[in-house]
């Protein structure tokens, strides 16, 4: 049995808990609303049915991955992160094809996303990497993180190919690196490498690109050329959270999603479907909850008592931003169409265990941010 | 805190920021513009043509009448998954056709795509036997136009066509209406539009992507258009029509004391049903392309030398300006006059010897009417033939043409050249430069009966007539009358041969040469027989209705015209008592 300190739960972070929670509701409440009858009568059991079970095992996660202490898992950073590795090569061998892309391996009664999993093993691994290394990096140690956290990955993840997960792991790895230090040279260097790749292999690139993500690209540039094709998901979208207004239309009021005007209206467009019905004023309120979180995983990270647990909170509060900036951003218009859920909202089991793991992991950090009297 | 950590929350906060301005911008400046598109998506308009009016004769028979259609529709979504080949069989249309109809899809993406139209119960019956192999299929129910008098009426009441673009833009009536609507292109069903159409009906529903339709949002039927009773005889229009098999030409019948149209028949005629039915490109390429020119309105479009059937208004201007007196023998024919080096022949060449008004009029002599041309000059004559009506529409229709009365100053500004003797005689007969329409020729009858009041003729019962009295004296109107009567009735008249022992009417009989004899001589076609006029009233006591026929090509007035209009009125009185003795 595990014993746990009265401190432990006294310093449980209820808020963030209780934050995230109330996202997940407002998220299956949407779900509901973006799929409900008559049309998805087909779906047995309904989307919003599922999601609320996968809430409920995902809130058991949270708690179990809250009762040891995080520092355990530095120790077996290596071999989470050899097992993570194989799974992304597993998954390019026995993977389920779904919509062009490998991503899923099915277990028969369930089928999982490596990706997500290989996302928390990332971060605690990545964090475990560069805990006791000199602050800034040196050029050798820069350079092997960056190969062993940012190319291997990114590589086996494009593959797949998920375009969207492999630049995120890049982008963590940058972020984790700049953090840790950066010396001034090689940041120039990386600017300089990173401009002239662009302006040099921008060709190499596009043509490497695949048809579906090149059009992305092309609707992102200019939605209106192919209102039916391309460019439809955009325009349907922008449409959908303009015609919210200040007020909404009101829940269960909304016309996009349930007529299937909007695609992806309960995974990847669920924030315009919410933005229908809860106008402005909601998407304020929304947007002030994940502002909240954002802020307290963040301070978690400036307040954890080791650099471990500052590189796990960081990590973590990187993923859920980068997630939600480029999530809102496609269903605005402003950033190109990458298939990328939102945080908590969005439809999905494994993300959404994944995303609490997460919580679960910057909460542990901050309960036990107190030195504690026993062993 | 450390500077980074700083930046950190400054990037976030930036990140923030950037979606709130988009959010503002897309939620509150541009609401309005999002709210409409939303709502474009997902609300269709679906216009319901309302039955238009039906248009009836004048004792109640209906000329045009809506009869239920039935056609076939394929849901957009569906047409890949149709059995091309069986619905292809079945329809009696080629694969190729059927396959391009559903490519071109309809307006919108959303809408069923029209594959036949005016579906048999047969092949009702065979689709939906196979409906299962036909996915997506509707049977819609629509209401056609049908003319139960075909072409009879065919130029009359005219024909539907497909709304054009233009007159979309042009009519503020045909505003928002989709281009699928039928609307008169021609005739009644042209001028009437407005009256006929009535209100389209209007469904509002909700459609989801894929263009399913949910539910009904609001729905207002359509409102049928209003009937419209005309002054058409369908028993007269219909006597004429046969009587004109084989002819060209045209007949126009009034009612002389108003100005009722009682039949206005052109031939050759088109029949209007074939129309309706639809995909009817050949028969409409025959249309266009017959040298008999069938889409032409004769009655009222067709121009025509009046021929003899002008002497009457020669006849009339010399007893009006009081230069003779109808007993006196005027001229003595010898079958001609010379004139200078020109001649001029009467159409009798042995001549018709001493000649007073009613022996002129009724053999018709042209020596006679050289000499009152002579009289009378050009500036008189011109004068009664205006006065009478001719040169100008009688406003009646917007489609009739005015004709041309010729005078000094037309033969200047058009001919740039002067003004002959010769020219006044050649009209002083109803040749020459005269051209006048046969519904112009039935209305000066109406005049010279009614007593020297003009009626502007209407089709549109109710109407109250508009007459205009011309000052004419009521005495000359009826010695001419009488005469008119002889032309018929008496052993000599031109058209004694058309005498009807059912009903005593009278007129006069016109011969147009179409091309002077030396042509005539040299080539041998069909084309250069004389027209052929009659135009008369009946019956003589009291005359009751006026008319005019004219006969293209047909020969003689006396030979052809008069027996025609004879054949017209005794088919109209014999079919009437029979359907008196049925009732």
């Amino acid at each position: 049995m595990l014993k746990i300190d009265r401190r432990l739960i006294t310093s449980f972070d209820w808020i963030t808990f209780s934050i995230v929670v109330f996202i997940c509701i407002i998220g299956i409440l949407t779900i509901y609303s973006a799929t409900r009858p008559p049309l998805d009568e087909g779906e047995q059991p309904p989307f919003y049915v599922k999601q609320l079970i996968w809430l409920t095992i995902a809130i058991v996660f949270l708690f179990i991955f809250v009762t040891f202490d995080y520092l355990k898992l530095k120790n077996f950073w290596l071999i989470f992160y050899i097992t993570g590795i194989l799974l992304l090569v597993l998954v390019l061998f026995i993977g389920k094809t779904a919509m062009g892309a490998k991503r899923w391996i099915n277990l028969g009664f369930f089928s999982f996303q490596p990706s997500e999993i290989f996302k928390i093993i990332f971060i605690i691994s990545i964090s475990a990497f560069l805990e006791n290394k000199n602050s800034p990096l040196s050029v050798k140690d820069t350079l092997k993180t960056l190969f062993i956290f940012g190319i291997i990955p990114f590589v086996l993840i494009v593959k797949q190919p998920d375009l969207g997960t492999a630049l995120l792991i890049l982008s963590i790895t940058f972020i984790m690196i700049i953090y840790k230090g950066l010396q001034i040279r090689l940041l120039l260097l990386f600017l300089s490498v990173f401009l002239i790749s662009i302006f040099f292999l921008w060709e190499i690139l596009w043509e490497g690109l695949r048809e579906y993500q090149r059009n992305r690209l092309i609707a992102f540039i200019d939605p209106t050329i192919d209102p039916k094709g391309i460019g439809y998901n955009v325009m349907q979208s922008v449409i959908t959270v303009g015609s919210g207004g200040f007020l909404g239309k009101g829940f269960l009021q909304g016309t996009q999603g349930p007529l299937k005007f909007l695609p992806e209206r309960h995974t990847d467009f669920i924030f315009p479907i919410f933005a229908e019905e809860w106008g402005f004023v909601g998407c304020l309120f929304l947007l002030t909850l994940y502002f909240i979180i954002f802020m307290r995983c963040f301070q978690t990270s400036t307040i954890a008592k080791d650099n471990f647990g500052k590189f796990l909170s960081l990590g973590f509060t990187s993923v859920f931003i980068l997630y939600f900036f480029i999530n809102i951003g496609m269903t605005l218009g402003i950033m190109p169409v990458v298939g990328i859920p939102l945080p908590f909202m969005s439809y999905g089991g494994t993300t959404l265990l994944a995303n609490f793991i997460g919580i679960a992991l910057v909460i542990n950090v901050r309960m036990r941010r107190f030195e504690l009297f026993y062993p | 805190m450390k500077v980074k950590d700083y930046i950190f929350v400054a990037v976030v906060c930036v990140i923030f920021i950037i979606i709130l301005l988009r959010l503002w911008q897309l939620q509150i400046l541009n609401t309005e513009k999002y709210k409409k598109l939303a709502e474009q998506n997902r609300i269709r308009i679906i216009k319901i043509p309302a039955p238009r009016g039906i248009i009836y004769d004048r004792n109640g028979i209906p000329l045009v009448e809506n009869i239920p259609s039935f056609a076939a529709l394929i849901s957009p979504e569906y047409t890949d998954k149709v059995d091309v080949n069986l619905l292809a069989k079945i329809l009696n249309i080629s694969v190729e056709d059927l396959q391009k109809k559903f490519k071109r899809k309809s307006e919108s993406i959303y809408m069923p795509i029209r594959i036949k139209e005016n579906l048999t119960f047969k092949e009702i019956a065979m689709l939906e036997a196979r409906r299962s192999e036909i996915p997506g299929l509707i049977i819609e129910t629509e209401i056609k136009r049908h003319y139960p008098f075909g072409p009879a009426t065919a130029h009359l009441l005219g024909y539907l066509g497909k709304i054009t673009e233009q007159q979309i833009r042009t009519n503020p009536q045909y505003k928002n209406l989709p281009s699928y609507f039928l609307v008169g292109q021609t005739g009644l069903e042209k001028t009437f539009d407005a009256k006929l159409l009535g209100v389209p009906g209007e469904k509002i529903i909700e459609v989801d992507a894929l263009g399913r339709e949910l539910r009904l949002i609001k729905e207002s039927p359509p409102i049928k258009g209003e009937d419209i009773y005309l002054t058409i005889d369908a028993l007269l229009q219909e006597s004429a029509y046969k009587a004109f098999e084989g002819y060209s030409g045209a007949f126009v019948a009034l009612k002389p004391d108003t100005g009722e149209i009682l039949a206005l028949l052109s031939s050759p005629s088109f029949d209007p049903n074939i129309f309706v039915e639809g995909g009817s490109d050949s028969y409409w390429n025959e249309l266009l392309n017959n040298s008999r020119t069938p889409l032409l309105n004769r009655a009222i479009q067709g121009l025509y030398a009046p021929g003899s059937t002008f002497k009457i208004i020669t006849a009339l201007a010399a007893l009006e300006e009081g230069l003779i007196t109808p007993e006196k023998n005027l001229v003595n024919c010898a079958g001609g006059i010379n004139f200078g080096k020109w001649s001029f022949g009467c159409w009798k060449k042995e001549g018709h010897g001493p000649v007073n008004l009613a022996k002129a009029l009724i053999e018709s002599c042209d020596v006679y009417f050289y000499e009152l041309g002579r009289i009378l000059g050009i500036g008189k004559i011109y004068k009664y033939a205006t006065l009478l009506g001719l040169g100008s529409p009688t406003g009646f229709s917007s489609e009739e043409k005015p004709g041309l009365v010729p005078n000094e100053e037309w033969k200047r500004n058009v001919k740039k050249t002067s003004w002959f003797l010769g020219d006044t005689f050649n009209t002083s007969i109803g040749q020459g430069f005269l051209k006048v329409t046969p519904l112009q020729m039935a209305n000066i009858m109406a005049t010279l009966v009614n007593g020297g009041i003009k009626v502007t003729p209407y089709i549109i019962r109710n109407t109250s007539p508009q007459r205009e009295y011309l000052n004419l004296n009521p005495k000359n109107l009826e010695i001419i009358k009488n005469i008119l009567s002889g032309v018929v009735n008496e052993p000599n008249g031109t058209a004694a041969g058309a005498r009807s022992y059912i009903i005593k009417f009278g007129g006069k009989t016109g011969t147009v040469q179409v091309v002077s004899k030396k042509i005539k001589e040299k080539i041998s076609y069909k084309n250069i027989e004389h027209h052929a006029w009659f135009i008369g009233f009946a019956p003589v006591e009291k005359p009751e209705i006026v008319f005019a026929v004219i006969v293209e090509h047909g020969g003689s007035g006396g030979a052809v015209a008069a027996p025609l209009a004879k054949n017209i009125l005794e088919g109209y009185i014999l079919k009437k008592r029979q359907l008196n003795v049925k009732n």
